[in-house]
């Protein structure tokens, strides 16, 4: 016989867990399964527990993640296709008691934005660059991104990535860690419980070093893409465990 | 008090200007024929004084942004390039333009196209003030032709660039960027501070979200049609009201000219001499120099050009400004072109040759 369970009543004071209160109350155009959404929560978080939200500017790139300032309740600046480095630099010293950070996919980052997002790792701007590696462009319909694994299909790499044609997949955080300016290098993923826990700590650690002054702060993500990639959530996650953590592994890269 | 005078350069000019005009920060890359600006801030080192941050980029591309970035949080910021450098800004400046950013930009023009040469031109005449960039916008485009202009425009341009939220480009070229000049240094404003900021643009400049206000955005995107048109007209309404409070232009013996010279910056100066040498010899010539290119003074023009006997549009360049020209004189009179290109200017003389040859000789025949 099933015991009797008690009933437990919702009522605010029982509740372990809310809604951030920086995110909005728009609905995230993200599809089911995309990383973006979760990222934007952990920020949206983090933000408001330093309680930095009146101090905080973000810039958002050209990608997915463009409309990142609809969900956050913060100011923002949405930044020409690859250029959100070089923007957040004039604010940063512009402004040096802000709290300043990128977010940018890894087209915008890592191919258009290659230029600047060295060159601002390289003068150790005091700003968080927070990174999200989706292997592919999704937001122009899932084209080969720098990232995308060899073999890999997408729109513009019909029949599998093939490095005699593209070239290899670039690993932009190994390469900044290696850049004097450049403080503190992470990977991390939010596909887990612990992953988004993990993930969270880091982007506490980027956005303090960058109020502390102490140069710059990556955080990349490596995450799903689930339309471009044409997989189910389910499957999407189980294909970044088992083929991008193999070639992008998580963990800290640099943390001085 | 006595006035302090000061012989420069045009582009050193332009960093003593920035500098007391308050400006928060300068980006830029270097480039000749305008690198002093740069070198001259450096060597100045305002970040001790004012406080105003300079820094050299990797980019034009880099500048720009980073003028966009400063510009969205209410600073007054500007960069300096010359030709193939602003060609790197167009994505930029339509940005800003888009996300009605105040800017300024200064254009110390070389000859071109491509790599070109180093010497001056007025050849990014149609790249300032018919966009270089994507999409239908605008800039105020003020054209310098003395050093002290120079150093004027910077003051003008950061209030024209804030009145209407829009960036502002000080059309110049090597000959006024090279060449010395006295020049009265006079004003010397502090740059703003965070309540001025506040006050001045607190509707819209990136300051932090405070608990009684909405985020603010500095975007260019709108995704729906109806929103992105809407901007569209507002810009368009914008526009209009700058072409009827800020044209600019001098004029040099027009009331009774027979003929007109159209010059702008420097091509304007040697022409002035040709006006001189012109009346010496008994011949009517005015000139009418356009100072802000955008708006162009068409309806000045249209006036004067209905009892003008010919037109000469003088330019460093191919016959750029000569379009606007005829738009605005609509078939009264006749208007040619006369200029030169590659980096080769013509003198007070050749300038003077050219009258007779395209416009009293054609009239004869
Ligand atoms: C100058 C310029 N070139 C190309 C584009 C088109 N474009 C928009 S988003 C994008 C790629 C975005 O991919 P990524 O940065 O990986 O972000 P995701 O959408 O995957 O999050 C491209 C190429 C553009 N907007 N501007």
């Amino acid at each position: 016989m099933a015991q009797k369970q008690e009933e437990v009543q919702i009522v605010p004071e029982n509740r372990v867990y809310g809604r951030p209160a920086l995110l909005t109350d728009r609905v995230m155009h993200y599809c089911p399964g995309c990383s973006h959404g979760t990222i934007h929560k952990l920020i949206a978080e983090v933000i408001d527990e330093m309680g930095m939200q009146d101090r905080t500017i973000g810039v958002s790139p050209v990608g997915c993640g463009v409309f990142a300032y609809n969900y956050i309740d913060i100011d923002w600046a949405e930044a020409a296709h690859g250029r959100a480095c070089a923007v957040a630099t004039a604010m940063k010293r512009l402004c040096p008691d802000k709290l300043i950070f990128t977010y940018q996919g890894d087209g915008d980052l890592s191919a258009i934005g290659t230029g600047e997002t060295i060159h601002t790792c390289n003068r150790g701007e005091s700003i968080a660059v927070i990174y999200v590696n989706n292997a592919i462009y999704g937001m122009t319909g899932g084209q080969m991104a720098p990232t995308t694994l060899v073999g890999m299909k997408t729109a513009t790499s019909p029949n599998g990535r093939d490095v005699k044609l593209h070239g290899y997949p670039f690993k932009i955080a190994e390469m900044i860690a290696c850049l004097e300016g450049v403080r503190y290098v992470t990977r991390q993923s939010v596909g887990t419980p612990a992953g988004v826990r993990r993930a969270k700590k880091a982007l506490r650690k980027a956005f303090e070093n960058s109020m502390e002054g102490k140069g710059l702060s990556f955080v990349e993500f490596v995450s799903t893409c689930n339309s471009g990639w044409k997989m189910t959530p389910v499957a999407a996650n189980q294909w970044m465990e088992e083929h991008m953590f193999p070639f992008y592994p998580l963990g800290d890269i640099k943390n001085e | 008090m006595k006035e302090d005078v000061r012989l420069m350069k045009g582009n050193e000019a332009i960093a003593e200007a920035a500098i007391r005009s308050g400006c928060d920060g300068y980006f830029g890359y270097p480039i000749t024929p305008q690198s002093e600006v740069l070198e001259t801030l450096m060597e100045m080192r305002p970040w001790e004084t004012t406080g105003m941050v300079v820094l050299q980029a990797e980019s034009e591309i880099a500048s720009i942004n980073m003028v966009y970035g400063g510009a969205a949080c209410g600073k007054r910021v500007m960069t300096s390039s010359s030709s193939p450098g602003i060609s790197l800004m167009c994505e930029g400046i339509s940005y800003i333009a888009g996300a009605e950013l105040p800017c300024l930009i200064v254009n110390v023009q070389r000859g071109g196209p491509g790599l070109g040469t180093i010497q001056p031109s007025q050849s990014d005449y149609f790249q300032a003030t018919k966009g270089g960039g994507h999409g239908d916008y605008r800039m105020i485009v003020l054209a310098p032709a003395s050093v002290q202009e120079m150093y004027d425009f910077v003051f003008d341009g950061f209030d024209l660039a804030f009145r209407y939220r829009i960036p502002t480009m000080i059309l110049s070229d090597g000959v006024i960027g090279q060449m010395m000049e006295k020049v009265v240094v006079t004003r010397n404003r502090g740059r703003m501070s965070d309540e001025e900021i506040c006050r001045q643009s607190g509707d819209w400049a990136l300051t932090g979200r405070k608990a009684n206000r909405q985020r603010h955005v500095a975007t260019s995107l709108a995704l729906e049609p109806a929103e992105m048109e809407a901007t569209n007209l507002r810009l368009q309404a914008k526009y209009n009201e700058i072409e009827q409070s800020e044209v600019r232009y001098d004029e040099l013996m027009t009331d009774d000219a027979d003929y007109l010279i159209v010059a702008f910056g420097s091509s304007a100066r040697i022409a002035s001499e040709t006006v001189q040498m012109a009346r010496k010899k008994g011949l009517k010539l005015g000139l009418l120099r356009p100072i802000t290119l955008w708006p162009f003074p068409s309806e000045r023009i249209a006036d004067l050009a209905a009892r003008m006997k010919g037109i000469l549009c003088v330019e460093l360049n191919a016959g750029q400004m000569i379009e606007d020209v005829r738009l605005a004189v609509a078939g009264q009179v006749a208007v040619e072109h006369y200029g030169r290109m590659g980096g080769q200017l013509f003198t007070p003389g050749d300038v003077y040759e050219a009258v007779q040859e395209k416009l009293l000789k054609k009239r004869r025949h």
